[in-house]
């Protein structure tokens, strides 16, 4: 902490090429001695310090960086409101994938966190709501069985206690190292996500760079509102992988919120910046009528019962 | 096209064929000779067939002569009508779906068609749907789940295609959406993988209330080339990736991805009319089994079936904790 303080005679000046070089995006800790980074939007240097207060938002060009979940968490969610569940659940590493188990073990200690995607029950302006968000920073936020067993905890908590589900993706797609196992996930979590929808509840994703792959052919794509944030790269196919199948260059754009949005995929391209009261709004619509309708009495009971556990 | 996996076979049939030449033409006796070379055949064969390494069945399940999708359709069901198109965009006849009779009980069916010669195989894209394929699919779900019929599908496919149209008309989508409508469907549904079993594309009918696998078929989470590239970034390590991978019938079994595995003996594609029986006698005594669930049974079973895959592990508490 103090050796960031520290003034330095040396600055790192960083290449910027944000589909290639994902981990140069993602700050800590990937670029530890690093004090600036330069914004691939504007190719301006930021002081990493007044980035991560903005957000991980560009200030001049409003480029988003990627953001690790807890900030995310803490950049949505009223104080001190976010309970978190099955913090401790881990990879039994089904498939005994050569290297993997040594792999996940170092990767525990040199990220911030465990597994792929951090879930709990949290307000956002005192609406009680089921929130997973995916960590970019642990293996690209690949979804082996933990993501789905969390997201799928998840959302069958709050098919029981009627609550609407945020998820906010960040995700390459399937974990390799859990091959068919991963997959499964995919079907998983979309039965539960059935039952949450039959029951009448409200389902958003928030997409976030990149989210792609499984993640996109499942849970990604089963909102009743689906958000994304700008720019973000969200598709089925990586970009890489179209380019070899087709032999040729993709057009500027394609696989971008914006492109989605025009497609007709995504319902509202939200800035960060104005995601907890976009959110807050849409839980509010869906809190004042139809037939899950619960007072603002019920949702400060549920607060208090969220505190208490 | 033969795999090399054959190739000792190959050289041992076109010596006999050398042998029996021979007979007719001379007047050697020869009978002997011929009878004990087609025993030590039809023994190579079972042994080739019985030791198949992962990659080798990779091969097989790409083999050209693989029976397809449609050569099922012809073999085990008494008539067939096939129904077309999404309603939305085209038809894609990657996917191909239809009415189907098993005895006297209607059935919908539905399946990869990756084309039996080259310019069906193109005009099929080799059995890799587009976003308006696995539309077409759930169109013909839902129309199974209004009329009260079972629902079959045939796996085989190399995997949703990757490419502009796709993802400008939402393959995830499109995906994602026959995932949860499958996962309710209130009919029963039973899925086979008879070749390749290609990642999402081959998921998106494959939720099933009972997952089958021909012996020799494969199914895993991307295509050993695919795997080995983004792994080791080096594409030609599939061999080896096939290898860890898990993605044959046996692995799958152990590891509860599915409910059990029909025996092909040399291949579906040599024994083609005995595999479709063994399927005929299966489906239908599935069926029986299923039907006569009650339909809220039938949800949750096949709920539960993929809710209890992958639970992770939750570490034993330490003796600090305990105390």
């Amino acid at each position: 902490m103090i050796a960031n303080l520290l003034p330095k005679t040396k600055y790192t000046v960083l290449p910027m090429e944000p589909v290639n070089k994902p981990d140069l995006e993602t700050k800590k800790p990937e670029i530890p001695d690093g004090l600036f980074v330069k914004c691939p939007g504007c190719l301006r240097a930021h002081y990493i310090i007044e980035l991560e207060a903005a957000s991980n938002v560009c200030p001049n060009c409003h480029h988003h960086f990627r953001l690790g979940a807890r900030e995310r968490i803490n950049t949505l969610v009223d104080p001190d409101s976010f309970t978190e569940l099955d913090a401790d659940l881990l990879s039994s590493d089904p498939l005994q994938f050569p290297g993997y188990a040594a792999k996940l073990s170092d990767l525990a200690e040199k990220c911030s966190e465990p597994e792929g995607v951090v879930t709990g029950l949290a307000l956002i302006h005192d609406h009680q709501l089921a929130l997973g968000v995916m960590e970019p920073g642990f293996m690209m936020g690949s979804m082996g069985e933990v993501v789905g067993e969390k997201l799928t905890k998840l959302v069958e908590t709050a098919t029981e206690r009627k609550l609407p589900v945020v998820i906010v993706t960040a995700s390459g797609g399937a974990r390799m190292q859990e091959g068919i196992i991963s997959l499964m996930q995919m079907a998983k979590t979309s039965a539960a996500l059935a039952r949450h929808s039959r029951a009448g509840l409200l389902y958003i994703p928030v997409l976030t760079d990149p989210t792609t792959g499984g993640v996109t052919a499942s849970f990604a794509m089963l909102g009743d509102i689906i958000l994304a944030e700008p720019g973000a790269l969200i598709g089925f196919a990586g970009p890489r992988v179209i380019e070899q199948t087709i032999k040729q260059k993709l057009p500027e754009g394609f696989q971008r919120a914006e492109f989605l949005l025009e497609q007709g995929f995504v319902d509202h391209i939200v800035a960060r910046t104005e995601l907890r009261e976009f959110l807050a709004k849409l839980l509010k619509f869906h809190s004042c009528c139809g037939r899950n309708s619960c007072d603002s009495g019920a949702s400060r009971d549920n607060r208090v019962e969220t505190k208490k556990t | 096209m033969t795999i090399d996996i054959e190739f000792k076979l190959r050289e041992m049939k076109s010596k006999l064929a050398d042998l029996r030449e021979l007979a007719d033409s001379s007047s050697l006796n020869l009978e002997e000779a011929i009878t004990q070379l087609e025993e030590a055949i039809a023994r190579q064969e079972k042994e080739i067939y019985q030791n198949l390494s992962p990659w080798q069945k990779v091969q097989l399940a790409r083999h050209k002569e693989r029976p397809t999708t449609l050569d099922y359709i012809s073999l085990i069901f008494d008539d067939f009508v096939e129904l077309h198109g999404d309603r939305r965009f085209k038809d894609d006849s990657a996917i191909v779906g239809g009415l189907a009779l098993l005895g006297n009980r209607s059935v919908t069916v539905i399946g990869h068609q990756k084309g039996r010669d080259l310019n069906e195989r193109l005009r099929r894209n080799f059995g890799m749907p587009h976003p308006e394929g696995y539309r077409k699919a759930l169109r013909l779900m839902k129309q199974a789940e209004k009329f009260g019929r079972p629902i079959i599908c045939f796996i085989d496919t190399p995997g949703a295609y990757c490419g502009i149209g796709s993802e400008e008309r939402g393959q995830g989508q499109a995906i994602a959406e026959n995932l949860m409508e499958m996962s309710t469907l209130a009919v029963p549904i039973i899925s086979v993988i008879i070749g390749e079993g290609g990642s999402g594309g081959a998921l998106a009918l494959g939720v099933a209330d009972r997952v089958l696998m021909l012996k020799h078929a494969v199914y895993s989470v991307i295509s050993p080339e695919g795997f080995a590239s983004i792994l080791w970034k080096d594409a030609s390590r599939a061999a080896e990736a096939a290898g860890v991978m898990k993605l044959t019938a046996q692995d799958l079994l152990e590891l509860n991805v599915i409910d059990r595995i029909v025996e092909e003996r040399e291949g579906a594609h040599r024994r083609k009319k005995e595999v479709a029986l063994r399927l005929r006698r299966i489906f239908a005594s599935y069926l029986q089994e299923l039907c006569a669930k009650d339909p809220q049974d039938l949800l949750t079973e096949r709920y539960d079936k993929y809710r209890r895959i992958g639970p992770g592990k939750t570490p034993a508490p330490d003796k600090a904790s305990v105390m």
